[in-house]
């Protein structure tokens, strides 16, 4: 199990990063939300997938699942959701202004 | 334990959310933003003292005991930057009405500004790996929010890099953190530090340590991951410009400070010889940046990248007096850099220009920012008495008491380098022929920018002239980073 959720991860990482080497802004932010995606299932492989055991350290429970990485991709999923709307944001206010959503041409030089 | 270790982080974010509710009325909000920027400086100063004498304050947050909860250190090193952090913090809140429009005052400046202040604190004061991200996540995001304030064409472009650049380091910093989780199987930095000595730094925890310093370098801005800094930390207004040059990437050069003295600290042939040469590199091609450039903004913006160069050839080196070193420039470092983009934002305001071949004669109207300008970039250089000569001293006999011959020929000219960059300004900008962009008649807004300013300069004068009370004091902070078993045992108890 964790073999192939660390192929799907890496799957992820290269489209990811495939989008994130494009020129449209677009493109670009999905690229980000793949990259996090990755991120994210390599928080959840990292801790060992177990099924079918409560999340519990107690007395007189012998098979538990870890709880930590669950709690550690809530936090991360919330912080990528809010910047990926921000930057979706950010995104349409800079193309509005700039007349353009290619990385190409905003690239800018030094003196403007 | 004891909750003060909270309280540098609390009261900003406290601050900065009741400020979101009545934003719209300027003067209010001003005088609340000053008046809690100053009470928290006193706070903040308080849990020094006590910090300085009776030994690292640990909060177990929610009571759940050391290796399960989250922990905040407020250990010797952190609450120092922490300190600091608030003295910036101060200069920059009297100087942000001078320079700000109103517009964009009510559009949550002071807000922002406190956000970024609690997530700085909170990655200085936390002792989990995973929080740290969090912080780190806490003062992007008002960063975020303050790089685009004012609405600019240029600042919009250069935002969505930023962001990118930073948002794409942050993953990876994830995907690091899940890495180690695996490896040693806690995200809290005393027991990695623990288990990872226990274990003798085998090749995949080096090849973590390597993962995590690419995460950390990238915002700290080391070479080749400088590329994104000059431009976005130019085009904003200069009190953003401010903060952001002497808090954000040293919250980067903190990371790798604490983790490569607490955690990886048994292949130092791997990972600290490696910081050598990037040092070397970084204080090179930073200083040729910003010799290369007439935009004063842009000169000032690329003096940061040698800065880091500095403190990452005294964790490099390693040794006790290279990291006190590193910890004195550190200091220095964000007291200075705010005052440069301070007044660099006030000489361009006088000026009409931050172009420097269109600069001329401003000493005749402006010749107290003159002065300090001059007295700045003496400080920025490292010229005796100064704070800057202070910290590279102790860099200097760090490095040659290992005989790192290289390290020390690239700071030296460097250094130089940094002087023939700063004086340029003051040469071109201040002495001959009055220009016509010239702006004689904002004299009076200048003069009221000015007094933050000298306030932070005479800061930095003081940690240069005074190194005598603060050296020693310096000196325990790097004992106490090269024993990492003590913060091990403070946090863990054992």
């Amino acid at each position: 199990m964790e073999f192939i959720m660390a192929i799907l991860a890496g799957i992820l990482f290269t489209t990811g990063i495939y989008n994130l080497l494009q020129k449209q802004l677009l493109r670009i932010i999905i690229g980000t939300g793949l990259i996090s995606h990755g991120a994210h299932l390599f928080i959840l492989t990292m801790g060992e997938l177990r099924r079918g055991a409560p999340p519990i350290l107690k007395e007189g429970v012998e098979n538990y699942t870890d709880p930590l990485p669950q709690a550690l991709i809530l936090t991360s999923i919330v912080i990528s959701f809010g910047v990926t709307s921000l930057l979706l944001v950010l995104a349409y206010r800079a193309s509005r202004i700039n007349g353009t959503d290619n990385m190409e041409q905003l690239r800018g030089t030094d003196y403007e | 334990m004891s909750n003060l270790a909270a309280l540098p982080i609390i009261l900003p974010l406290l601050a900065g959310i009741v400020l979101a509710f009545f934003h719209k009325r300027i003067k209010l909000v001003r005088i609340v933003s000053q008046v809690t920027a100053v009470i928290n400086l006193i706070v903040v100063a308080v849990i020094f003292w006590k910090v300085h004498t009776g030994g690292s304050i640990i909060l177990e947050t929610g009571d759940w005991t050391a290796p399960y909860g989250i922990i905040l250190v407020a250990d010797i090193l952190s609450i120092t930057l922490v300190l600091t952090t608030n003295i910036v913090a101060v200069a920059c809140v009297f100087y942000a009405p001078r320079t700000l429009s109103e517009s964009q005052e009510s559009f949550y400046f002071y807000s922002f500004f406190f956000l970024l202040i609690t997530g700085v604190s909170g990655a200085f004061i936390t002792g989990d790996l995973f929080n740290l991200f969090v912080f780190f996540e806490v003062l992007l995001m008002a960063s975020y929010g303050l790089i685009v304030l004012g609405n600019g064409k240029v600042q919009l472009r250069e935002s969505i890099k930023y962001v990118l650049i930073n948002l794409f380091s942050s993953m990876l910093f994830v995907t690091t953190i899940s890495f180690l989780y695996s490896v040693v199987g806690t995200v809290n930095m005393a027991q990695i530090a623990q288990r990872v000595h226990e274990v003798d730094q085998k090749g995949i925890l080096t090849t973590i340590a390597l993962l995590l310093f690419f995460v950390f370098a990238t915002k700290a801005a080391v070479f080749p991951l400088y590329y994104w800094l000059p431009r976005p930390y130019s085009v904003p207004n200069p009190v953003v410009s401010a903060l952001f040059g002497a808090l954000l990437t040293k919250v980067g050069v903190y990371s790798i400070l604490r983790v490569f003295t607490l955690i990886f600290v048994k292949d130092i042939s791997a990972t600290h010889t490696l910081f050598i040469y990037l040092a070397a590199l970084t204080m090179i091609f930073g200083v040729v940046g910003a010799l290369s450039t007439n935009n004063i903004k842009l000169i000032i913006a690329y003096n940061i990248i040698p800065a880091v160069g500095f403190m990452l050839m005294g964790i490099g080196i390693f040794t006790k007096v290279s990291i006190s070193g590193t910890i004195y420039y550190l200091i220095h470092d964000m007291v200075i850099k705010g005052v440069l983009f301070m007044l660099v934002g006030a000489i361009a305001y006088a000026a009409g220009t931050s172009d420097l071949r269109k600069m001329g004669g401003l000493i005749h109207h402006y010749p107290v920012q003159g002065w300090f300008f001059f007295i700045a970039s003496l400080v920025l250089a490292g010229i005796p008495p100064f704070s800057g000569f202070i910290g590279k001293l102790l860099l200097l006999q760090g490095a040659l008491a290992e005989e790192q011959i290289m390290i020390v020929g690239a700071a030296l000219v460097s250094s130089l380098l940094i002087l023939l960059s700063m004086i340029r300004i003051f040469i071109q900008g201040f002495w001959g022929e009055e220009k016509e962009l010239a702006k004689p008649e904002r004299k009076k807004t200048a003069a009221k920018m000015a007094w933050p300013i000298g306030l932070l300069l005479s800061i930095s004068v003081l940690l240069g002239v005074g190194a005598e009370w603060f050296y020693p004091s310096v000196e325990s902070i790097a004992d106490y980073l090269m024993n990492p078993q003590i913060y091990i045992d403070s946090v863990l108890k054992e």
